[in-house]
């Protein structure tokens, strides 16, 4: 047995008592159920508890906040997989890199919404705000990480990846501005308590104009340290920062920064700044100053904030690889040493290391849902960043990760739509889980019964339809809503339940004497053609039309040839022969020579078998009544009789004649 | 168009979605829409704004999300939604129940102000209700149990019921005029009843002879009585004239998965909308043959512009509709997306004025207040 990762974690079931009694569970496909099992550990006698307990790992599905998540991220993993089949094989990564940034976006929108609820105090939210939190901060952080590998990849001036990483750090921090904002619209700005705050953590995010205009508010106010004020100004404004986008090369800049670095060194070497301690510790910032940059642990707030800083102001031209350096010796100064990093921390710096499978195995423990780690995955995957990483169970772990996230929402009440998607992009194992989900999906009415059937039918899954319908046919059939219940065996294409249904309808018919659901059996159109017995229920029913309309010889042909041609069940010929005689006794001949003769050859091949057959209730149908009085006893036999007599009178007649 | 139109997720997925009616003499846009949800745990009916009460015309260029203003529990699945007049808005449920809500603009609160439980019904369970047409007090509802059931907003009992009105599942039902109406069923028939006949059959069927193809939406033109448009199971659009033969007037080929809803413009009837399973939305535009400007064939003492209202019996019925004239074959019948491409179902759109919003099982709704008409 392997190793486990992490300790796996207690869930303690309320109101039980595990040294006295036994638990028993059920795995579900996102929960399992927990019960209280019949043996006793101690002789006690306690009495069978009533509750069954129903345990989840993933309450973060039933956030609302989390569904337009989960929607909207459905979207763009749709909007993704499609890229594939669009393009050819290049001119792609523009379109991995928009698809990440949407991503993003969405994460942004979500964590804005979050934070704005999180200002209601309320236990519940707030419990799954900072489980949320935390998993979405993530999430930034890793996509960060995509976007800046495919840049890198691709991209040999390395100077854009501190750019990547201060956009990164920007999101994350982005309080400063409400801060700022706060500041300046104050009454005297320069005096408000968050002022320095705010301008120094404009620097160490790197957003020099925005600290200028910030500082501008300061120099106003001391006229004497003008000069001051200007020189640091001038400093900030002139700070070189590489643009990706200019002709400019790596060397160039770099050069153009030395230059710079040298200027500031030499300003802190004059004491310039000595009569302001704020300018001075900017200054300072600006050199890349360790010591004063963690004086502002409180400002940088992160680890990685700090690295980024860092990099910002003494290797603006990192290069990838050497990334994981400075973040490990980052987060050791950051940190205390007491301190045990989180393992939020150590998924970053597998991040920085850019070791992808160390990260997505990391996010996999860390999280409560597999939204994350599959999303990211399967960006990844499509751009080839993940070698091919065969599991021993299952497909590959991008597919591994998608059916498992799909498989969570298929446990959400309303979810579960979102799921088929994902599956359907499961080349390997997801077919197999949309057919095992989709039948347990709860029918609640017939339009989300065609919901269903649409998502079966799109995907060739026969077998799923017919299933589905059967259902609905029962269901129809038990609120004896026969028409219903036929029209869905018929789109099931369920002989045998048509059968049943037609069965019902004659029975009906034979107890009432009249047909129900008209509009249905009249309309059957080809669709009559599914089972035997249903033919019959819409031939005969079209012979009683014939004979309304008074249409004889028609009605009288059909009528045979439901014998003739072995459509009619032999329980039904004795009605149907009740039925000829009306049209035997009818003034014109209807049956030709033929034709009676091999009604007098039906009614033989009748009486041959061993019993008679009782006839319903044919008489009142047709509006018949028998010339001569018939006793009850002897109905049936009687009946026949007269059919037969009848029969070879008109025989004989059209025989001679 | 598709650039005036955004979503917003709601966290539901919307089965219904129906402006609130505007009086037509105010040129008024409409700003105010309910929603139904379906298949949530617990499932809400809510109201939306998208003007910021009054000023919405000084922001024409960046418009607003959709604003909540209230919400309420609803039992089932809201399967169908129609605003009786401007505070009352009945829901078709899932559970069989009709409710009448009334929105109480001074506080934005929603109450129920009217419950019929279980109207639609099987002797031992419940039989959803699927659809609702209002013609003020009058409301009639049908139902996967085959009723046909005729209420009065004002009165408790119910009015009428036609049992066994059909023998499967009735999807849609419209007003033809005022004591008459037209449904559609699962078997791909059009059936028209008339509420002065005593019995329980109707007085005509339309169907598509030897297609059984279920329908489930319907929709008739504003002013001329005679011509409904339905959509179905495989996504064709049919229009119908329903004085004449047992075949539609016209088949269009419009969807590739169940067509949800079907409306024309109730002002603008040259214009069509039909959304579908299939995630697409499409708006339909026949040129008129008519000299007349199409806007003056409308009834004009109808004082609230709704769908669900009738128009007067005075309506100018010599009008040839373009509908019936036109020819698909010919291009003069112009079809264009309304959304961008999504996979997921459009289950219901209305369109007022140059308004229109939909909503769909991805948890979006839509709203486009340019609509080229």
């Amino acid at each position: 047995m392997e190793e486990v990762d992490v300790e796996p974690t207690t869930t303690p079931i309320p109101g039980f008592d595990s040294n006295q009694k036994h638990l028993g569970f059920v795995w579900g496909p996102g929960d399992i159920l927990v019960y209280e099992t019949i043996y006793k550990a101690s002789g006690g006698s306690a009495g069978g508890c009533p509750f069954v307990h129903e345990v989840r790992k993933d309450e973060d599905i039933y956030s609302p906040i989390l569904r337009k998540l989960f929607n909207e991220s459905h979207h763009i993993f749709v909007g993704l997989q499609r890229i594939r089949e669009d393009l050819p094989s290049k001119n792609k990564k523009p379109q991995f890199v928009s698809i990440s940034k949407n991503y993003r976006s969405v994460i942004r929108a979500c964590m804005e919404e979050l934070q704005q609820v999180a200002g209601i105090p309320s236990l519940s939210t707030l419990k799954g705000f900072i489980s949320m939190m935390s998993h979405l901060s993530l999430w930034c952080k890793q996509n960060f990480n995509i976007f800046c590998t495919l840049f890198v990849v691709c991209d040999p001036l390395a100077g854009s990846l501190v750019l990547h990483l201060l956009d990164w750090v920007r999101l994350h921090k982005a309080d400063v501005d409400e801060k700022a904002r706060e500041v300046l619209a104050s009454e005297s700005p320069a005096e408000h308590q968050a002022y320095w705050d705010v301008v120094i953590s404009y620097v160490l995010q790197g957003r020099m104009d925005e600290a200028r205009q910030v500082l501008v508010k300061q120099a106003a106010l001391q006229p004497a340290a003008r000069v001051m004020f200007k020189l640091l100004d001038n400093l900030l404004m002139k700070m070189p920062i590489f643009n990706p986008g200019e002709t400019q090369t790596l060397t160039e800049f770099d050069v153009k920064w030395r230059h710079w670095r040298e200027e500031v060194d030499h300003c802190l070497q004059d004491q310039s700044f000595a009569s302001n301690r704020h300018l001075e510790d900017i200054c300072k910032i600006l050199v890349g100053d360790e010591d004063v940059l963690l004086e502002y642990k409180e400002l940088l707030s992160t680890w990685y904030h700090f690295l980024v800083t860092r990099l910002l102001f003494s290797h603006p031209t990192v290069k990838p690889t050497e990334l994981h350096y400075y973040a490990q010796s980052s987060m050791h100064m950051f940190l205390d040493t007491r301190s045990v990093p989180e393992p939020l921390d150590s998924i970053l710096l597998a991040a920085f290391e850019f070791d992808i499978h160390q990260v997505i195995k990391d996010c996999s423990i860390a999280l409560n849902n597999w939204w994350f780690v599959g999303h990211l995955t399967d960006l990844l995957d499509h751009c080839k960043l993940l070698q091919s990483h065969n599991l021993h169970f299952g497909s590959n772990l991008r597919e591994f990760l998608l059916l498992e996230y799909a498989s969570g929402l298929f446990t959400h009440h309303s979810l579960w739509q979102l799921a088929v998607d994902y599956f359907d992009h499961c080349p390997e194992f997801g077919r197999v889980y949309l057919e095992l989900q989709i039948e347990r999906v709860p029918l609640d009415t017939e339009r989300k019964a065609l919901k269903v059937i649409r998502i079966c039918e799109q995907r060739q899954m026969t077998e799923q339809v017919r299933s589905i319908c059967k259902i609905m046919a029962k269901k129809a059939l038990r609120n004896n809503r026969l028409g219903s219940a036929l029209s869905w065996s018929i789109r099931a294409k369920d002989a045998a339940f048509a059968t049943l249904i037609s069965e019902r309808f004659l029975q009906d018919y034979c107890a009432k004497g009249t047909f129900s659901d008209l509009d249905l059996i009249d309309n059957l159109g080809p669709a009559m053609l599914l089972s035997d017995r249903l033919t019959f229920l819409g031939k005969y029913r079209e012979f009683h039309r014939l004979y309304g309309e008074k249409r004889f010889s028609d009605a009288a042909k059909l009528l045979l040839s439901l014998m003739t041609a072995k459509i009619a069940p032999h329980s039904f010929w004795m009605t149907l022969l009740t039925d000829a005689l009306p049209l035997l006794e009818q003034k014109e001949v209807i049956f030709s020579a033929d034709q009676t003769h091999e009604l007098m050859f039906c009614l033989e091949e009748l009486t041959s078998g061993k019993s008679v057959p009782t006839p319903d209730r044919p008489m009142q149908v047709l509006g018949y009544t028998p010339p001569y009085p018939l006793s009850n006893v002897c109905f049936p036999f009687n009946l026949l009789i007269h059919c037969f007599i009848i029969c070879s009178n008109l025989y004989s007649c059209l025989a001679r004649g | 168009m598709m650039e005036g139109i955004n979503a917003k997720y709601v966290s539901q997925k919307i089965s219904k979605t129906r402006w609130r009616p505007v009086s037509s003499s105010s040129l008024q846009q409409p700003d105010i829409f309910a929603t139904g949800s379906w298949d949530n745990e617990d499932n809400k009916i809510s109201i939306w704004s998208i003007g910021e009460n009054g000023i919405s015309g000084l922001d024409n260029e960046f418009e607003g999300d959709p604003q909540l203003v209230c919400e309420h529990k609803h039992n089932g699945d809201v399967l169908d939604l129609q605003f009786l007049d401007q505070d009352r808005i009945v829901t078709a449920s899932s559970t069989g129940a009709v409710i009448i809500f009334r929105h109480h603009h001074n506080s934005q609160t929603l109450s129920v102000s009217q419950l019929w439980e279980r109207a639609h019904h099987y002797p031992c369970d419940n039989a959803p209700c699927t659809g609702i047409v209002c013609n003020s007090p009058e409301i009639v509802t049908v139902g996967e149990d085959g009723r046909i059931i005729l209420f009065r907003a004002d009165q408790e009992g119910v009015l009428r019921t036609i049992e066994n009105a059909d023998s499967s599942t009735i999807h849609d039902v419209t007003f033809l005029r005022t004591t008459e109406i037209l449904t559609v069923n699962s078997i791909g028939q059009l059936k028209i009843w008339d509420f002065r006949q005593q019995g329980n059959e109707p007085s005509q069927i339309l169907s598509l002879t030897g297609d059984r193809v279920p329908l489930h939406c319907v929709d008739r033109h504003p002013n001329q009585q005679h011509i409904v448009a339905t959509g179905g199971q495989d996504g064709m659009l049919c229009i119908w004239d329903v004085r004449q033969g047992n075949m539609p007037f016209s088949l269009m080929e419009a969807h590739s998965a169940e067509m949800w809803e079907v409306h024309f413009h109730p002002s603008n009837p040259d214009h069509l909308f039909s959304c579908s399973e299939d995630g697409s939305l499409l708006h339909w535009e026949t040129s008129s043959n008519s000299d007349t400007p199409s806007f003056l064939q409308g009834g004009r003492n109808t004082s609230i512009v709704s769908r669900s209202a009738i128009a007067p019996a005075g309506g100018n019925q010599s009008l040839i509709s373009s509908w019936l004239t036109g020819d698909s074959s010919k291009g003069r019948l112009e079809t264009t997306h309304m959304l961008p491409s999504q996979t997921l179902s459009v289950n219901s759109l209305d369109v007022l004025g140059q308004c229109l919003v939909c909503g769909t099982d991805g948890e979006a709704i839509y709203v486009n207040r340019r609509v080229p008409i």
